[in-house]
């Protein structure tokens, strides 16, 4: 969230879509309750009508997978009715700069961006790029009126998102669709706050970036990003799927952010340099100018003395990718089923119920000759080789299950949607012989390192100068047992000899006061220099729990902390005029105080005065190179815009926009090109029904935690379809009763749930059915509860992010027996 | 007490009688009988704030124990985001503390072409893992890519998980899966 779960209340317009609140993020209620109590208004955009649109004031259906239509209405409806805040799309976006003449657009190429290459399905982006003067400086018409500008190209762009196009692309009906647009554009003025609540529903479609870009752009439009009430908001759907993004579990970020090292880049200078962008425009803050301190500090975190400038603070103890390589989820499952992996650990995860086309993951974990499951409580990875279909007499892997601590059983830090990192107590003891996952961590980094020191092995030396100081240590030089507050103070940092920044003194040993202290000289140690500043000399900035609000916008800024500098509100220097003043009287985020010469209220996007000042302010989008937020994105695989494509698994023949069905960028997973697994049926009479998964208030993610709890499992006991009375009758299926639900990787059996939520949809004069299903269960418990709706959905993923397309794909419904 | 690592160990070992003896203590077939017994048990009870491991709106919860024991779990009325409320999930997460009989409670091992599951202790287990990890990495081991390019990677091994750890296991965690080479690193924010 680039705002915050209370901030909900300052908005005048809340958009739910791509999510169901209510149902997931009921506490965020609490807010949309209060936002509406003031009198703001609650949209609900849905292929369901669900418990949100129940409080909304508005709802409009969508078919699955289309958003980008929906939302390129809206932005058309945006700029031909004159609804943005031209003031701030000229100061603080790059709606006035010029684009190269060369770049073509989707209306021209019939559903391309100039630079296609089918053979590598890949874009050369040579002419995605900016017009650059003698100086280097990107040229700028502040009318917005050149052609070539990023705002007529928008317009322009757009123009073919006409409401009756989008209708018979989303089968929303055109009234619905333009009361949607009129309502959450009516926010394009100072004074007036619009936010997007949304989550799997947006990310999990072959073009979820795109989805997430698209809304982007309209809040640009309207000016609502760094505002009070305002913002792009992801509702992270795990207590610390945002800090352990931040940390980086992932393959392709270290913590903080930073890119994990490439085969081409050898050195530490050659890594940095690829990695930190250069910025020509003196006004430009250019903030990841500053990754070498970031990239050094993390590595002095990682190999403390043993980092040294002589060897490239340990560079080369990193693992390097080869240049281009993926290695997420989807690869990660694809690999292991042709036998790359011999070992393999699913650490607090169930991969075998959340991963899409989970039959593949299924038969994938047969391939490994060990796999280290850490829960705390049995789930469907760890018993893979007893599940429907195995045989375990033929299954040759090994399984250890290990017992884990519960939240509440141990003492940490986990980082909320709106980036708040909370500290949480030890409530009690762990039952039996669980351990807190920190020390099954230890106890395996102390018996490979003794294995290494003993035995020996292959390039043993990352393995040996790793640090590992999380506790007191006893004689034999290992800790006695985990210390989280040394983590905690390993991931802020320490200044590691004394040093004089800013004209004070840091002694050796002092926790590094926030990130703009760190050093690229090895002075400085910081495991995550987001995190710098969340545990400092003052104590535990994460333990506060002071309810003081002097913001009356709800910041609460002395409670527990915020990543970064415990801003609450980021790209908030957008929230002023050129003279620093707020543009919401009301709800003002920050304002220049001109007799102090300082900022006053949230912590600022950098203390630089406002924009009137001339040369020494700074643009407000401070990690953009060139300060603007970007209205064109060139960054993209699948381009600076984003352009409606069905999903990889569809129902219609032909999209209705452009002559590409899905998007060109996308890795193709096929039983040609990856593994017999990898079936798709798009447009196939057998699967004529769109399906979606999504989940309910009682259970949680795989249902590995819920599905073990009789108070929970009493409330919600087994897997259901829900299908609208429509699709019932067609197939004469009963309410209440067993029917398969069936795609092309798989089937489950669940409950018939008949009601007047889903609607059939009219796509271009052709009724289109929709379903969905639950993804909570799984075959382990309870006993005859059904097993996870992901054995249905396809390996395909996101042109960006690859992550799974698990909310549109297609399927058929049968009575059991038939 | 000075705790040493041998110590830790065999003191969480030690933990497990008193909380296995004292499950069989709830009642769950009165309602009210429950509800006077934790009404009486609360004023006796140490209390600590926690935040929920659900979803990510992240709602203050307190945590009441006795002599470790975990007894209740409700909404922190003090919290500036939930203010005491919670959700089905939130308000039921007493029943993921150790009075559910189904937590894990004991490493457990399955081998090649086993039937069935055999408890094992954590030093067999961890010895066992670490020996699998050495054989693993440095089989799957890469020193030089296909263009001899230095990477020094493993592909022997791959890893999941987790946004149900803290912050300071998640740092843990990555820096060292990737001190063995590790490449394939993901977890549940791409999916």
């Amino acid at each position: 969230m680039t705002n915050h779960w209370i901030d909900i209340r300052n908005a005048d317009v809340i958009l739910v879509m791509g999510s169901n609140a209510a149902e997931n993020h009921p506490v965020s209620f609490k807010w949309v309750g209060n936002a509406i109590n003031r009198g703001a208004t609650l949209l609900s955009v849905d292929p369901r009508f669900t418990r949100t649109s129940a409080k909304a004031h508005l709802y409009a259906p969508i078919r699955s997978g289309t958003d980008i239509a929906f939302l390129g209405g809206m932005i058309k409806y945006i700029i031909e009715n004159n609804r943005y805040f031209e003031e701030y799309v000229r100061l603080y976006t790059n709606a006035s700069f010029l684009v190269n003449p060369g770049f073509k657009m989707p209306g021209e190429l019939d559903g391309l961006f100039s630079g296609y290459d089918p053979k590598t399905r890949k874009y050369d982006k040579s002419t995605w790029i900016f017009e650059k003067d003698a100086k280097g400086l990107i040229k700028k018409d502040p009318t917005l009126q050149d052609p070539y500008c990023v705002f007529q190209l928008l317009k322009k762009h757009y123009s073919r998102y006409t409401p009756e196009v989008v209708s018979s692309i989303t089968g929303t009906p055109k009234d619905k669709l333009l009361k949607v647009y009129e309502t959450y554009s009516s926010t394009g003025k100072p004074g007036k706050a619009a936010t997007i609540m949304y989550a799997m529903g947006w990310t999990q479609h072959t073009v979820g970036t795109q989805n997430i870009r698209t809304m982007a752009i309209i809040q640009l439009l309207l000016g609502n990003m760094g505002i009070a009430g305002g913002g792009v908001n992801a509702l992270r759907g795990e207590s610390n799927v945002q800090g352990s993004t931040d940390h980086c579990l992932l393959f392709h970020i270290l913590p903080g952010y930073l890119r994990t090292p490439r085969a081409s880049q050898a050195t530490l200078e050659e890594y940095n340099d690829k990695s930190t962008p250069k910025a020509k425009d003196p006004m430009s803050a250019n903030w990841w100018g500053n990754y070498p301190k970031y990239s050094v500090s993390l590595l002095k975190s990682f190999f403390g003395q043993n980092a040294t400038k002589a060897n490239d603070f340990g560079y080369a103890w990193l693992p390097k990718l080869d240049d281009g390589q993926n290695a997420s989820w989807l690869m990660i499952f694809d690999e292991m089923y042709k036998g790359t992996f011999s070992g393999f650990f699913a650490w607090g995860q169930n991969p075998t119920c959340s991963g899409a086309n989970a039959n593949k993951v299924r038969m994938a974990l047969t391939k490994v000759d060990w796999v280290v499951d850490v829960n705390i409580f049995p789930n469907e990875t760890a018993e893979f080789w007893h599940g429907p279909g195995m045989k375990p007499e033929s299954i040759k892997t090994e399984v250890f299950l290990l017992p884990a601590a519960a939240s509440f059983e141990k003492e940490g830090s986990i980082t909320n949607s709106g980036r708040w990192a909370q500290w949480r107590y030890k409530g009690g003891m762990s039952p039996g012989d669980a351990w807190p996952d920190s020390e099954i961590m230890t106890e395996l980094y102390y018996r490979v390192k003794a294995l290494y020191e003993k035995e020996g092995g292959v390039f043993p030396d990352p393995i040996l100068n790793l640090t590992w100081d999380y506790g007191p240590k006893g004689g034999d030089g290992k800790i006695n047992y985990v210390d989280p507050h040394m983590v905690a103070k390993e991931i802020n940092g320490y200044f590691l000899k004394d040093k004089t920044v800013g004209g004070r003194l840091y002694t050796k040993g002092t926790l590094v006061p926030s990130f703009a202290f760190l050093q690229a000289d090895g002075s400085t140690s910081s495991g995550n220099w987001l995190y710098c500043q969340s545990y400092t000399g003052k104590g535990n900035m994460m333990a506060r729990r002071s309810r003081k609000d002097p913001s009356g916008i709800g910041l609460y800024l002395e409670w527990a902390w915020a990543w970064p500098v415990n801003r609450r509100i980021i790209y908030n220097r957008a929230s002023v005029d050129k003279d620093g003043q707020p543009w919401d009287k009301e709800h003002p985020v920050i304002w220049w105080d001109k007799a102090a010469k300082k900022w006053k209220g949230d912590v600022p996007d950098g203390g630089w005065p406002p924009l009137s000042a001339g040369k020494s302010s700074r643009y407000a989008f401070i990690m953009k190179p060139e300060g603007h937020a970007h209205i064109f994105g060139p960054g993209l695989a699948d381009g600076p815009f984003p352009e409606h494509y069905e999903p990889y698994e569809c129902p219609i023949e032909k999209n209705l926009m452009n002559g590409q069905k899905f998007n060109p960028t996308i890795k193709i997973f096929s039983p040609e090109t990856t593994t017999p697994l990898d079936v798709v049926f798009s447009c196939d009479p057998r699967f004529p029904i769109v399906a979606t998964t999504y989940r309910m208030v009682e259970h949680w993610q795989t249902g590995v935690m819920t599905r073990w709890q009789p108070w929970l499992l009493e409330a919600q006991p087994q897997l259901w379809v829900e299908m609208s009375k429509e699709l019932a009758n067609l197939k004469g299926i009963k309410n209440g009763e067993k029917v398969s639900v069936q795609s092309a990787r798989g089937q489950v059996e669940a409950v018939a749930m008949v009601t007047d939520r889903f609607k059939p949809f009219d796509i271009a004069g052709q009724t289109i059915h929709q379903v969905g299903l639950p993804w909570c269960f799984g075959w382990v418990t309870p006993p005859d509860g059904g097993d996870s709706a992901n054995l249905l959905t396809p390996t395909i993923g996101d042109a960006n992010t690859m992550i799974p397309e698990s909310k549109a794909f297609m399927v058929n419904v049968v009575r059991k027996g038939v | 007490m000075k705790l040493t690592r041998r110590t830790f160990l065999k003191l969480s070992g030690a933990t497990a009688v008193g909380i296995a003896a004292s499950k069989l203590g709830l009642d769950f077939s009165s309602v009210e009988a429950y509800a006077a017994k934790l009404r009486k048990d609360l004023k006796a009870a140490k209390e600590v704030t926690s935040i929920c491991p659900y979803c990510a709106v992240g709602c203050g919860v307190i945590v009441h124990s006795i002599g470790g024991k975990v007894i209740n779990i409700e909404g922190d009325p003090d919290h500036v985001i939930n203010e005491g409320t919670l959700c089905s999930k939130g308000a039921s997460l007493y029943q993921i503390s150790g009075a559910n009989p189904n937590r894990l409670a004991q490493p457990m091992y399955r081998a090649p072409y086993a039937t069935e599951w055999k408890t094992v202790t954590w030093e067999w287990a961890l010895r066992e893992i670490a020996r699998r990890v050495r054989v693993s990495r440095d089989a799957g081991f890469m020193s030089k890519n296909a263009k001899g390019q230095v990477v020094n990677r493993t592909n022997g091994i791959a890893h999941v998980g987790s946004a149900a750890l803290d912050n300071e296991e998640c740092f843990m965690l990555q820096k060292l899966m990737r001190s063995w080479g590790l490449v394939y690193i993901e977890h549940q924010a791409r999916i």
